[in-house]
């Protein structure tokens, strides 16, 4: 195989992420990237730039259009192969895990791919946990914000102050069992319905 | 105690049994508790059975075999211990290509697979695109049997809740899909249904419980109680009874998340043809459990892996020997010999059957469901053609 520069395709639904992986490979020497938005001919657009990799984003509903690049069609044609399989279970893992998939065309070496494959896998993990945390911080001030409202409704109905409202959640969320959030948030729709 | 099995599907129709199972109890029967993960694609539930993240799936009937016989993106080695769902899938055409059949002078009957596929060829001379979920599928299977060599036809990969796009964008001008997503186009893009995949193939095996090859060996007490959950929630959903509750339970945000008229209406075969209000009634549209339809018979996976390999220049009696043996009539046999009435033999003459017919069985007979291609061909195993 000639060590021409790997042109490497990635294929994600959210183009932020696409960027921020583009720019974490760009470092890696003798690669060309493209990004490559899913939709209507996904198959016939990643064929037209002949990728040796393909990176493509595992929850991505397009996946399947990949499947038809497995199966050439003409002589010229370099049929392509899902990255790993059953033989290498570890970094099928590890790529399952992360939610990337990576499809190389016939005769690329291993050695070639690999260091991008684990690059992207890295890369992948590292903005899940950026959007796992992400979401918790969302989570957390929403919950903020309906025990504050809950907290309210209490404060008026009952005509009490606001600890003595927040204890009085406190208590029926300890006593039922559930999230003080989860109490707050059937206050508030009790209150609407009752409005 | 309750052991946890994770299994996953793909939002469709036939993903029902395994979402019955987990749902309606037929698992914690078994003492499991089903962990579903639902798949946005096919790939993506593959790598999670071939990685070991999940147990088994629901899988496409064609797939096992793809794997097996070495075609395709990965070398995968799938079993097929149980038969899902037997048809199921639907063929629909654009707003425009079906005015043009019309204009063609031509209202097909829409189970008329013959004069459907003449329409189709006045309207659209030098061929057209069909959407199919993935090339490895019945519905491919089902298109090369009723078009063959109609010229300047073929398929392109578009996912299910995506054909109404590839249509109006006119990437496609015509699909063939698992239900509700034929429906969905007909609500989201005006596309109209012109024939059910039973029409082509009256028992035409469309998904299958796939395990990874050995797990069954491996973990036989739990590939029992998985067979029988999912054997008996098959069971349940055809029972006319059963409709509601199981559209409910289907169209659900967890499941397939739409609207529970239109599972109902793929469940009972009572299909919306087009948004003119056009309805008609297919009988044995899908099949989830009658007429020994749970069966894995080496003869339908001998069907797929022949025609299969012969498009991709394989030898094809080796590739249905190879196809066949990715069945597994024996797990079947071994784990639902109390429940099921188990058929003498493992695999049939597909296609000989116009009508139900009554074949040996290990207690009496057992009734076996009409098996009927459009063109009265018949595939006999041990004499392919």
């Amino acid at each position: 195989m000639s060590s021409h520069p790997l042109s490497i395709v990635i294929v994600d639904s959210d183009s932020e992420r696409a960027r921020t992986i583009c720019d974490g490979l760009a470092g890696m020497a003798g690669a060309r990237y493209a990004i490559v938005p899913p939709g209507p001919g996904l198959a016939r657009r990643i064929a037209a730039l002949h990728p040796d990799l393909v990176l493509i984003d595992a929850d991505n509903a397009s996946r399947d259009e990949m499947e038809e690049l497995t199966l050439a069609s003409g002589p010229m044609e370099r049929p392509v192969a899902v990255f790993v399989n059953q033989s290498d279970s570890a970094l099928t893992r590890a790529m399952v895990e992360a939610g990337v998939a990576a499809y190389v065309v016939d005769g690329l070496t291993q050695a070639r791919v690999a260091p991008v494959v684990d690059a992207a896998i890295a890369r992948f993990n590292m903005l899940q946990k950026v959007r796992t945390e992400l979401d918790a911080t969302r989570a957390a001030l929403e919950d903020r914000k309906v025990i504050d409202r809950a907290k309210g409704i209490v404060m008026r109905a009952r005509n009490i102050p606001e600890e003595e409202a927040y204890a009085l959640l406190r208590r029926s969320a300890m006593e039922k069992g559930r999230k003080i959030a989860e109490i707050a948030r059937a206050v508030v729709t009790a209150a609407e319905v009752l409005k | 105690m309750t052991d946890r099995i994770d299994l996953g599907f793909v939002p469709l129709l036939d993903a029902g049994p395994l979402i019955i199972a987990a749902r309606m109890g037929f698992a914690a029967e078994e003492r499991l508790h089903l962990r579903l993960h639902p798949a946005r694609s096919w790939s993506a539930l593959r790598d999670m059975l071939a990685s070991g993240h999940i147990a088994a799936a629901q899988m496409l009937s064609a797939v096992p075999i793809a794997g097996r016989l070495g075609l395709g993106g990965a070398a995968v080695d799938f079993e097929a211990p149980l038969v899902l769902s037997l048809g199921g899938q639907i063929i629909g055409v654009s707003h425009d290509l079906a005015a043009a059949m019309r204009d063609a002078g031509h209202s097909p009957g829409f189970h008329d697979a013959f004069a459907t596929r003449t329409a189709l060829r006045r309207a659209r001379p030098s061929g057209l695109r069909f959407g199919v979920p993935f090339p490895f599928s019945m519905h491919t299977e089902l298109l090369h049997q009723w078009l063959g060599d109609e010229p300047g036809w073929r398929t392109v990969t578009v996912p299910p809740g995506r054909m109404p796009e590839a249509l109006i964008s006119g990437e496609i001008e015509a699909f063939c899909v698992g239900e509700p997503w034929g429906s969905y186009a007909v609500e989201c893009a005006a596309a109209e249904l012109i024939l059910p995949g039973s029409a082509i193939w009256s028992a035409a095996p469309e998904k299958v419980l796939a395990l990874r090859g050995g797990w069954a060996e491996a973990n036989p007490d739990l590939a029992g109680r998985l067979l029988r959950a999912v054997w008996r929630a098959c069971r349940w959903l055809v029972q006319p009874d059963s409709l509601a509750a199981a559209s409910d339970l289907l169209a659900r945000g967890d499941a397939l998340n739409v609207d529970p008229e239109m599972i109902e209406r793929a469940l009972s075969g009572h299909l919306l043809l087009s948004r003119s209000g056009v309805t008609v009634d297919s009988p044995g549209f899908v099949n989830f459990h009658e007429g020994a339809a749970n069966f894995p018979w080496r003869s339908q996976a001998a069907w797929l892996g022949w025609h299969m390999g012969r498009r991709h220049g394989l030898d094809g009696t080796q590739a249905a020997e190879a196809a066949a043996a990715c069945w597994r009539p024996d797990l079947f046999r071994q784990h639902l010999g109390a429940d099921a009435v188990l058929p003498a033999a493992s695999a049939k003459v597909e296609g000989a059957n116009p009508l139900p017919v009554t074949a040996g069985a290990n207690r009496g007979t057992v009734l076996l469901g009409r098996n009927r291609f459009f063109d009265g061909r018949i595939f006999d195993l041990s004499a392919p053609a």
